[in-house]
């Protein structure tokens, strides 16, 4: 999950944006963890995640590999948390997506009741993850921190572009499809929700924040049209 | 929709083909877009109808409407394409998928990483602008020259041919992955030399490098590495927190 760790964006723009996920050590706690990774989704879903991942498997947002053709038109809705849950079957890393703090918050005190003995991770800003967890009764064991990017930076592309594509670490998300995307939101051609599920679909852990996604081309919108 | 942009339309058959030594068997393409069955003829036809009265259809993005898009089998060393861009394909070495790497994630129950150490991961391609063996032998043999000691328990340490000097297998040097880490554990005193080599290093690679950090926090939560990152001047705002809560008794000596 160092998927989650560079996500462009200043601490403004990545004020409302949480990741919670779990995992296993091979070797350490992985034995009986499957009921436990199925049960940290159970309790993330009660708390109105906006995506949930089971790195193995994909998220809910997903692909379909028998579209009709007037789901150009009329594409159903096929997200299914529920199916995710259940098909959860061998040690992996799950995810939960949360945009507002006090829903993080709440989760965070149910995981800690739970004391399901799996390492868990928060993906955001340091400080505030600190803040929280506190909230929740929690003293955080271990820190990483993102020092960015470095090297050829002639090769990344506008902000915006960074901002969206970022948001899957794997890199599944091309700069291309992410640019195209912002275009069509900017012609009109597409809402902002619909450009941003196109995208989460790509991210296959499941840590594509939707909101985030929508905030960044509302603004690109906004700033074509102001 | 490719990361590494390997798809483009032949105009001398106007067909799309794949830019073998671009592609890095991500399977994105693959995997990622929802597919339709639709016959090619038909859907050529209507593209050709379309584009002869300058006319577009606007389908969803995300669509291959012929399923044309099959794996190939590979084979080695391609083969390590694909374990360090899909991350649907766990690693035989560490059986974490990505780029199977645990950091500082699972340092509740493994203490990899303790207090006065710092964890460096060091990754080479991220976001989805791929990288080559060959840039990252560059920067593992300067880290081997100052003498760090490289993650055991990592999938590119398992490719090296020699942990010591930091040389990474021959026969895989030109294969172009999407990213792929290296990990490295340090006192804390030499943070600011390995950042300093890290950066400088690369500066000469055509590749992006993306650099995290970690340590072990104290009894009350409090993070040493914050003050050298400062004083190096160094911005972070972001990171991974781990919560404690793996719960592991035994805390073995470091």
């Amino acid at each position: 999950m160092t998927n989650t760790l560079h996500r462009y964006g200043t601490p403004q723009t990545l004020e409302n944006d949480f990741i919670v996920f779990a995992m296993s050590a091979r070797g350490i706690n992985d034995t009986g963890s499957v009921a436990k990774f199925q049960r940290f989704l159970e309790i993330a879903r009660k708390h109105n995640p906006i995506n949930l991942g089971d790195a193995t498997k994909g998220s809910v947002f997903r692909p379909s590999k028998s579209l009709n053709p007037l789901a150009h038109w009329f594409r159903k809705d096929e997200r299914d948390p529920g199916a995710l849950v259940a098909h959860v079957d061998q040690p992996t890393v799950v995810s939960a997506v949360f945009d507002n703090r006090d829903s993080l918050t709440s989760f965070l005190r149910d995981i800690r009741d739970a004391d399901l003995g799996l390492s868990i991770n928060i993906s955001a800003l340091t400080d505030r993850a600190d803040e929280l967890a506190r909230e929740a009764g929690i003293t955080r064991h271990s820190v990483e921190y993102s020092l960015g990017f470095f090297g050829a930076l002639d090769k990344l592309p506008d902000r915006a572009t960074l901002s969206l594509a970022t948001m899957c670490g794997h890199g599944m998300i091309s700069f291309h499809f992410a640019k195209k995307m912002i275009d069509w939101v900017k012609e009109g051609r597409r809402t902002p929700e619909e450009a941003s599920t196109y995208m989460a679909r790509f991210c296959t852990c499941g840590i594509f924040n939707t909101t985030r996604s929508c905030a960044i081309l509302n603004e690109c919108g906004n700033r074509n049209r102001g | 929709m490719c990361p590494v942009g390997a798809i483009d339309i032949d105009p001398a058959i106007s067909r799309a083909v794949v830019d073998q030594d671009r592609c890095v068997e991500c399977f994105t393409c693959y995997r990622g877009l929802s597919t339709e069955h639709l016959n090619p003829t038909v859907v050529r036809t209507i593209r050709k109808v379309f584009g002869f009265f300058r006319m577009r259809f606007d389908p969803e993005p995300d669509v291959c409407p012929t399923a044309a898009i099959e794996p190939q089998e590979l084979s080695w060393p391609r083969i390590v394409r694909r374990a360090f861009s899909d991350p649907l394909v766990p690693h035989e070495s560490t059986g974490i998928h990505g780029r199977g790497t645990e950091e500082v994630k699972t340092n509740d129950v493994t203490f990899r990483v303790g207090e006065g150490e710092a964890g460096f991961t060091i990754e080479f391609g991220r976001p989805t602008v791929s990288t080559r063996f060959s840039d990252i032998a560059r920067m593992t043999e300067a880290l081997a020259r100052i003498g760090v000691e490289f993650e055991k328990k990592n999938p590119v340490t398992h490719l090296m041919s020699d942990p010591a000097t930091g040389k990474i297998r021959e026969d895989i040097l030109h294969e172009r992955v999407l990213s792929a880490i290296v990990e490295i554990k340090t006192r804390m005193e030499r943070v600011p030399e390995i950042l300093r080599t890290v950066t400088e290093v690369a500066r000469g690679l055509d590749t992006i490098v993306a650099i995290g950090v970690s340590t072990r926090c104290s009894a009350e939560g409090g993070s040493a590495l914050e003050e050298v990152l400062r004083s190096e001047g160094y911005p972070f705002w972001r990171g991974k927190t781990n919560l404690g809560l793996g719960r592991r008794e035994a805390v073995p000596a470091s």
